[in-house]
């Protein structure tokens, strides 16, 4: 009886995904604009905004959910322009956790697509320049295809990092099934009311889920993860 | 955390730096205790260990949480629970010791809010559309959650309410909910938000008893106890007028 999974569970299912479906695609957007600057900027301030986008990768995440609970509740910066805006405040809603898990997962999409396009290097791309491509040409033609694999790591990474992600979810969520009750919330629930057999259920599928998508992905890939030199 | 919790923990502190040259047959309790109890569980310790000499660690936490580490061999000496049923289950899976079980308080439930009016003296905010969450501990995992769920299904609200319900993980994170104004009011316990006899902040129901089954602390000595001297006479300790006085004071009543 114990072992019966609830529709709240198999909302947690979905809930998972669609938040990393939605957290990586965000990221993609965010995270290749500022690793196009901080692999190619030769300002002084390249090092420190390196550290700030490293800073989730030290943080405990509690403290990073705890800090974002007052930062987007009503007695918060963030809060006060989301409730001048109409749109309520973030916390315990799917777009505070979207918000929360971009900021987590941030570092693990942002670095892996630096280093590709670092180590794409400036030749390529003065070749290109020779031969009267403009700017956005260069970008779309030649270093996106050679950046590839970095964008497959950031996408693998960020995916996987934000379907595990627990300690902001479980602080600024609210535990609500089919808004913010992802798996790794869900599962915790289930130990802590000693639900066992729910736990289990979860986990293991948890683990073979993820662990057939990362074999999936790293099999499609196969040909284009050596980065060709 | 709030300021005067940290500022007890460091009295602690500083106060077992000066027991340790105490008799050589000082002590040492290591308490598991549900995160509702903190802020009594500080000034009942250091109270013992000036009248004892023993020193007592404290661990705060979910009692559901704790029940799975205390299964799983965690170093705890005593365990404080905020129901019956957990102290029960360790005894009856020969975790604690047989006949040590005793009910060490019992809690009050409260409805509050961090703003001042917000909740009136009959809990009639409730019925109304004032609010848009409503935060509760877990009914699985916390017994004033369980307390909060039975209260609102009384009053034949908890359905038309789920929409607006946010769970806390603990009590504590529920507090915390409420207190960032995340939650404009929720189900806390009384002594989360009374100090001296005096509830401080924001405006609160005193939930009446008749509500909810009555939430009946127990405490339990552990078979695992490293020290069961000290543990015994700090359960003792807990029984005494001294820690009685120091419980009502933070809205506990005494069963």
């Amino acid at each position: 009886m114990e072992s019966v999974l609830t529709p709240d569970d198999l909302q947690a299912v979905w809930l998972t995904l669609k938040l990393a479906s939605v957290t990586t695609l965000l990221l993609l957007l965010i995270a290749t604009p500022l690793a196009w600057w901080l692999a190619h900027s030769r300002r002084w301030y390249k090092g420190l905004m390196s550290a700030v986008v490293a800073l989730p990768l030290v943080l405990p995440p509690t403290v990073l959910g705890f800090y974002l609970l007052l930062l987007m509740g009503p007695q918060g910066a963030v809060g006060g322009i989301t409730k001048a805006l109409n749109l309520g405040t973030l916390p315990f809603t799917f777009a505070g956790l979207v918000v929360g898990s971009v900021l987590f997962s941030l570092p693990f999409a942002v670095q892996p697509i630096q280093n590709a396009f670092e180590s794409i290097g400036q030749r390529p791309l003065e070749v290109a320049a020779t031969l009267r491509a403009g700017a956005w040409d260069r970008f779309v033609s030649v270093a996106l295809p050679l950046a590839r694999p970095g964008f497959l790591t950031a996408i693998i990474l960020a995916f996987a990092h934000t379907v595990g992600e627990f300690g902001v979810v479980l602080m600024l969520g609210g535990n609500i099934p089919g808004e913010t009750q992802v798996l790794s919330v869900a599962i915790y629930g289930h130990v802590e009311a000693m639900e066992y057999g729910a736990a289990h259920l979860l986990a293991g599928g948890m683990v073979l889920f993820s662990f057939l998508v990362l074999l999936g992905l790293y099999l499609a890939s196969g040909k284009s993860w050596r980065v060709t030199r | 955390m709030n300021i005067s919790v940290l500022r007890g923990r460091v009295v602690a502190v500083l106060m077992s730096f000066g027991l340790m040259s105490a008799p050589a047959c000082a002590g040492e309790v290591r308490a598991a205790v549900a995160s509702n109890f903190s802020a009594p569980m500080e000034r009942i310790v250091a109270l013992f260990q000036q009248e004892s000499g023993h020193t007592v660690k404290v661990s705060l936490g979910s009692s559901g949480k704790f029940y799975t580490q205390i299964r799983g061999g965690a170093p705890f000496d005593v365990f404080l629970g905020a129901d019956e049923a957990i102290p029960k289950r360790l005894e009856q899976e020969g975790l604690a010791v047989g006949g040590s079980r005793i009910v060490y308080a019992q809690g009050r439930l409260v409805l509050w809010s961090a703003q001042p009016g917000f909740v009136d003296a009959k809990g009639a905010v409730l019925y109304k559309d004032g609010y848009s969450k409503l935060a509760i501990a877990d009914p699985r995992l916390a017994p004033y959650g369980m307390a909060a769920k039975e209260t609102l299904e009384k009053m034949t609200v908890w359905n038309a309410l789920q929409r607006k319900l946010v769970k806390g993980e603990n009590i504590t994170q529920t507090w915390q909910f409420v207190a960032t104004e995340n939650a404009e009011l929720g189900f806390v316990a009384l002594s989360q938000i009374m100090r001296d006899g005096k509830v401080t902040e924001g405006s609160y129901w005193l939930v009446p008893p008749g509500m909810h089954k009555p939430i009946r602390q127990g405490a339990v000595l552990l078979s695992g106890a490293k020290d069961q001297a000290a543990t015994k006479a700090f359960l003792a300790f807990l029984k005494s007028e001294k820690a009685a006085t120091v419980m009502r004071g933070f809205g506990y009543e005494l069963p």
